[in-house]
């Protein structure tokens, strides 16, 4: 690694990701040695209407419910290394969990964490819904949001890091931002390096969902192999002065990096590879190019960076009523008839009342549509194991739950041998997006001591 | 003289992989050949229409694809498929994280003489 990188190692990729993925990236860059930071990428659009509505109900709460599993086995070990922790596990509330941080590391023997708290990112105040009522839909301004939150970018990031913070903690920020802040604040880049940002911002793309460059969502048995991957190791971006980086992956762990798998995750959730929108750059990955230099080891060169988007998006959650989903089993002889029977006694009992969708998985499930156009273009078959899955979302709760009562009812008033229902019932959020211009939604940083 | 032999019929999961990425209504399917040699024979034949019609069920209101010659892979981006994303949609799967192997179950033409070089059990 060329003598001035810098180590951007991932310890989580989503707000269910395991938590002892983090242990064997900090050893390995630990035993390293040299400059090197942590990400923790922790924040879907439910998890943080989820924990406004936590925050709502208990001032102290609002954060990443998993910080102390997440952050607790290697804070030590990161701040006597000086490792800065970059992560978005505030999530509607960084300044609980920075006092949740600092806790631990007096637990720890740390008295002295210092935690930078990003904030500015949450629209859901007062002075954010004015500014919502100008840039969202005519029909949904009129509407309290659950929660409303610009993305932010990695310059507020790198100037918390800057001003000497162990850990940076954010809401909602762009994914990449949480790789590309310690990048600028290491090779002491500007906002207008447009190339630099761009390729670190695909360093950071490559990092922030784990495992899913390192052998996750990628097995596919005889034609993608993956060693060990119930021990898949999470991932490290070398990162260079030029902003271009090597992937690879924490040592002593399953898992791979190789082309394949890098590839796959750089095109993740792309959409035009010339312009990947990000706060901080328009990333260009149209003549990038992947080599793999040794075992788990993978340069990405040729990406380039172009002047930053003018508008930052925001996302706003909304109440989207009640999803209800209830399944029941069929196997033996003549089971998708039944099967297929039990779906009608449904649609005759609940009439017009909802719209429901029938799945007969085993039969076909993933690949049909709402509209149930490829169900009805299937003819029936003789599966001999189906389960029939029914769904129906309403903003009404009990029109819901009487459709799970008509599932659970077919135990005995259903076709024959119907077994195993299981069903559920919960709240939906649904998200609206919109764009407003960056000078209208500046970050702050403050360093809590 | 046609030799029928010469031109084997597999699905594409046999010269590519890929993988599905959703935001919001919009899907993003990338086909990443294994090989260079049959990466030719991927952009020729695994086309926009070919896409918009194994995904006729869910009425894109788009499909565009981009070509990377230098990664060796398509991404196609298709619009409005997944009935309303990962908050509305009824689907199991309501990110459409299976899609890829829809596409990936599309038939291709290979000249025989290209066999050896697929994917996954003889």
């Amino acid at each position: 690694m060329a003598t001035d990188g810098l180590a951007i190692g991932s310890g989580a990729g989503f707000s269910g990701d395991r938590t002892d993925a983090a242990g064997p990236v900090v050893a390995t860059l630990v035993s390293r040695g040299g400059p090197a930071a942590l990400i923790f990428e922790t924040l879907a659009e439910r998890t943080l209407a989820l924990a406004q509505i936590a925050r709502r109900q208990d001032p102290a709460t609002g954060y990443e419910p998993q910080l102390d599993r997440f952050v607790g086995p290697i804070l030590k070990a990161c701040v006597e290394h000086r490792i800065p922790i970059v992560g978005n596990f505030g999530a509607a509330n960084p300044r609980a969990a920075a006092a949740r941080l600092q806790a631990l590391g007096r637990e720890r023997g740390l008295p002295r964490l210092r935690v930078g708290i990003v904030e500015g990112d949450d629209l859901s105040d007062e002075r954010g819904r004015a500014l919502l009522r100008e840039y969202l839909p005519p029909g949904l301004a009129a509407r309290e949001p659950v929660s409303a939150n610009v993305y932010q970018g990695a310059k507020v990031i790198a100037d918390a890091l800057r001003a000497g913070a162990d850990v940076v903690v954010t809401g909602r920020v762009a994914d990449p931002s949480l790789a590309v802040g310690p990048a600028m604040a290491h090779h002491g880049w500007q906002e207008t390096d447009w190339d630099q940002l761009g390729r670190a911002t695909m360093a950071g793309h490559l990092l922030e969902c784990g495992a899913q460059v390192t052998g996750g969502y990628f097995a596919d048995p005889g034609f993608k192999d993956v060693p060990d991957l119930h021990a898949v190791g999470f991932p490290i971006a070398e990162i260079a002065g030029d902003g271009s980086f090597v992937v690879t992956k924490a040592e002593r762990t399953g898992g791979l990096v190789d082309a394949r798998t890098v590839k796959e995750q750089l095109l993740y959730e792309v959409h035009d590879p010339a312009a990947y929108l990000t706060p901080d750059v328009v990333a260009d990955i149209s003549q990038a190019e992947v080599s793999e230099l040794g075992r788990n080891r993978v340069a990405v060169s040729g990406v380039r960076g172009h002047p930053r988007p003018a508008t930052l998006k925001v996302n706003a959650c909304f109440d989207g009523g009640w999803l209800g989903e209830a399944e029941i089993s069929y196997a033996g002889p003549n089971a998708e008839a039944r099967a297929r029977l039990a779906a009608e006694v449904v649609r005759r009992r609940i009439g017009d009342a909802l719209a429901m969708r029938f799945d007969l998985i085993g039969v076909l499930s993933l690949f049909a549509d709402d509209g149930g156009r490829a169900a009805a273009a299937r003819a029936p078959g003789d599966a001999r194991d189906v389960r029939l899955r029914v769904a129906a979302a309403h903003a009404d709760r009990a029109r819901v739950e009487r459709l799970l009562a008509e599932v659970t009812a077919l135990y005995t008033c259903g076709p024959a041998g119907g077994g195993g229902v299981r069903t559920s019932l919960r709240s939906r959020l649904s998200t609206v997006s919109c764009f407003v211009p960056r000078e209208r939604v500046p970050a702050r940083f403050e360093i809590l001591e | 003289m046609t030799m029928p032999e010469t031109t084997l019929r597999v699905p594409l999961h046999r010269l590519a992989h890929g993988r599905t990425g959703d935001k919001g209504n919009r899907s993003n399917i990338s086909v990443i050949a294994y090989r260079a040699e049959l990466f030719p024979l991927i952009v020729e034949q695994v086309t926009e229409a070919r896409v918009a019609e194994a995904f006729r069920d869910r009425r894109p209101a788009a499909v565009r694809r981009y070509v990377l010659p230098k990664l060796g892979a398509l991404n196609f981006v298709l619009d409005d498929v997944l009935d309303g994303g990962v908050n509305d949609s009824l689907n199991l799967d309501s990110h459409g994280k299976a899609l890829a192997f829809r596409l990936l179950e599309m038939e291709v033409a290979v000249p025989a003489e290209l066999e050896s070089l697929l994917a996954g059990p003889r």
